[in-house]
């Protein structure tokens, strides 16, 4: 087989997976070489699910609000298969006084970028969701938002590239990026080496080593996080929650099983074994969060828990772009944590711009050289 | 450890087969055939299967249908189910209620 493509893709996570897919659409020729045994193995597989527009970074939210406007509503259809996305809300539940100045400065903020989010009371919240706990005051409300399962939108975007063409290796660790005549062309790995006409580097942390063997520096910093899963419940609600103190963040899924995300504040000192790693505080720290908010659960059985990785840019949003240094190389990684609800944006940003396209948004903001010093 | 696995491989063609209906996973109820289908578009790994088809990931944790997808999953692809990889155990060892979990502080 080939060894030549007109696209490589370095990463086959979500954003490796979604790119390639809009690509080979597009009629290119793509390789996407993943390290891992499994493709979307990273924080693709292990996020909360989150598809949000509220919380998002002004830089971001058109990212957002483009891709649950254009392409979440059909993307189950497109991909041929469910990747259960809901858009029945997002609730960001407070307890105090103090809670509810955090959610309004939030709501606040997302208004003045033209995002309907309103401040609720509790008895409102609790209309939209009555399993709420009556501590809860008050709650901000984003009814656009929603969230859809990461494993399955990651596979189904993998499934129909593959289908289409797309050549997928996994197992294959990418351990340089080599210029010819001044231009990005070869990606070597441990055991040989690929060529393509343009090299998108979507490998999450491992991006910035990697861009590093140009000479290209990306400011990220690799963050665990964990993630529980309880048994089936029945149905009950299907709101996107999170709460102003971030102690966790969730919702049910199509199975009946509920998914939160949280912490314990001890992620910078998890044992490192080279997978991320969870601690045994950190279930349990969360277990206490969700029971706060919603004591109904607490019967709920934890099944399941889980650590991943995300790579968290100097300024929490991703960088798109290609690399002025370096002609042939693009760059789509440091998502931050937050690239999930972001991902069918992002891969058709990144294969509009590898073909040569005007992206269908500004992606001015997210250029890898936008580090600037304090002084 | 991580081995170099070409995902347009060629498989022999699906055809479906008699037991196709068979319930494997017994907690999910998920099928032969679901299994056998999808490592026909791509799922090649254990993992891999698990995330998409979800099983192994109710109550039993995959502890009574590990090996037997490991078989299926292994035929499909022509290899030996000794080059498979087991889908990673996660915590809890058993399902565990919140208020149990979450019960472990001591008063301050």
């Amino acid at each position: 087989m080939s060894k030549c493509a007109d696209i490589i893709i370095i990463g086959g996570g979500i954003i490796g997976n979604a790119t390639a897919y809009y690509l080979a659409k597009k009629g290119c020729s793509v390789i996407v070489l993943e390290k891992s045994d499994h493709m979307g193995n990273g924080g693709s597989s292990r996020n909360g699910g989150g598809v949000r527009q509220s919380g998002r970074d002004k830089r971001e939210l058109p990212l957002a609000m483009y891709g649950i406007k254009h392409l979440w509503p059909h993307l189950s259809e497109e991909l041929g298969m469910d990747v259960e996305y809901y858009q029945h809300g997002n609730l960001r539940l407070g307890k105090t006084e103090d809670h509810l100045n955090i959610l309004r400065k939030l709501a606040d903020n997302a208004s003045s970028l033209g995002l309907d989010v309103q401040m609720v009371d509790g008895k409102e919240a609790k209309s939209i969701c009555p399993y709420l706990s009556d501590e809860v005051v008050g709650a901000s409300w984003c009814k656009t938002d929603g969230h859809a399962n990461p494993m399955l939108a990651t596979l189904a975007y993998y499934r129909s590239a593959r289908a289409l063409g797309v050549r997928f290796i996994t197992g294959e660790e990418v351990v340089s990026i080599r210029k010819i005549k001044g231009k990005a062309r070869q990606v070597i790995t441990s055991e040989g080496s690929y060529e393509a006409e343009t090299i998108i580097l979507s490998a999450g942390y491992d991006s910035r080593k990697l861009a590093a063997t140009v000479g290209i520096d990306i400011p990220v910093n690799q963050a665990l996080l964990e993630v529980l899963v309880t048994e089936a419940q029945p149905p009950m609600f299907y709101q996107m929650l999170g709460t102003a103190m971030a102690d966790f963040y969730g919702h049910q899924s199509t199975h009946g099983s509920f998914v939160f995300g949280g912490a314990s504040g001890y992620e910078g000192v998890n044992k490192d074994d080279g997978t991320p790693v969870t601690s045994s505080l950190t279930a349990s720290c969360i277990c206490r969060g969700i029971m706060k908010y919603f004591p109904c659960l607490s019967e709920a059985k934890i099944v399941r828990t889980w650590a991943g990785w995300i790579d968290a840019c100097a300024d929490h949003v991703p960088v798109i772009s290609r690399v002025e240094e370096v002609p042939g190389l693009i760059l789509g990684c440091g998502f931050s944590g937050h690239g999930f609800g972001i991902a069918p944006t992002a891969g058709t940003l990144l294969s509009q711009i590898a073909v040569g396209e005007d992206p269908v948004l500004d992606v001015s903001a997210f250029r890898y050289d936008r580090f600037k010093a304090k002084i | 450890m991580s081995k170099r696995n070409d995902r347009s491989r060629e498989l022999k063609e699906f055809m479906q087969e008699p037991d196709d209906g068979l319930i494997i996973c017994r907690c999910e109820e998920v099928t032969k055939g679901e299994i056998r289908k999808a490592v026909h578009e791509g799922m090649f790994t254990l993992t891999e299967i698990r995330r998409f088809l979800r099983s192994g990931m109710g109550l039993c944790q995959g502890q009574t249908c590990g090996n037997l997808v490991k078989r299926i999953v292994a035929k499909e692809l022509g290899v030996s189910p000794l080059e498979l990889e087991p889908a990673p155990s996660r915590a809890p060892m058993r399902p565990i209620e919140m208020k149990v979990l979450g019960n472990e502080r001591r008063e301050e």
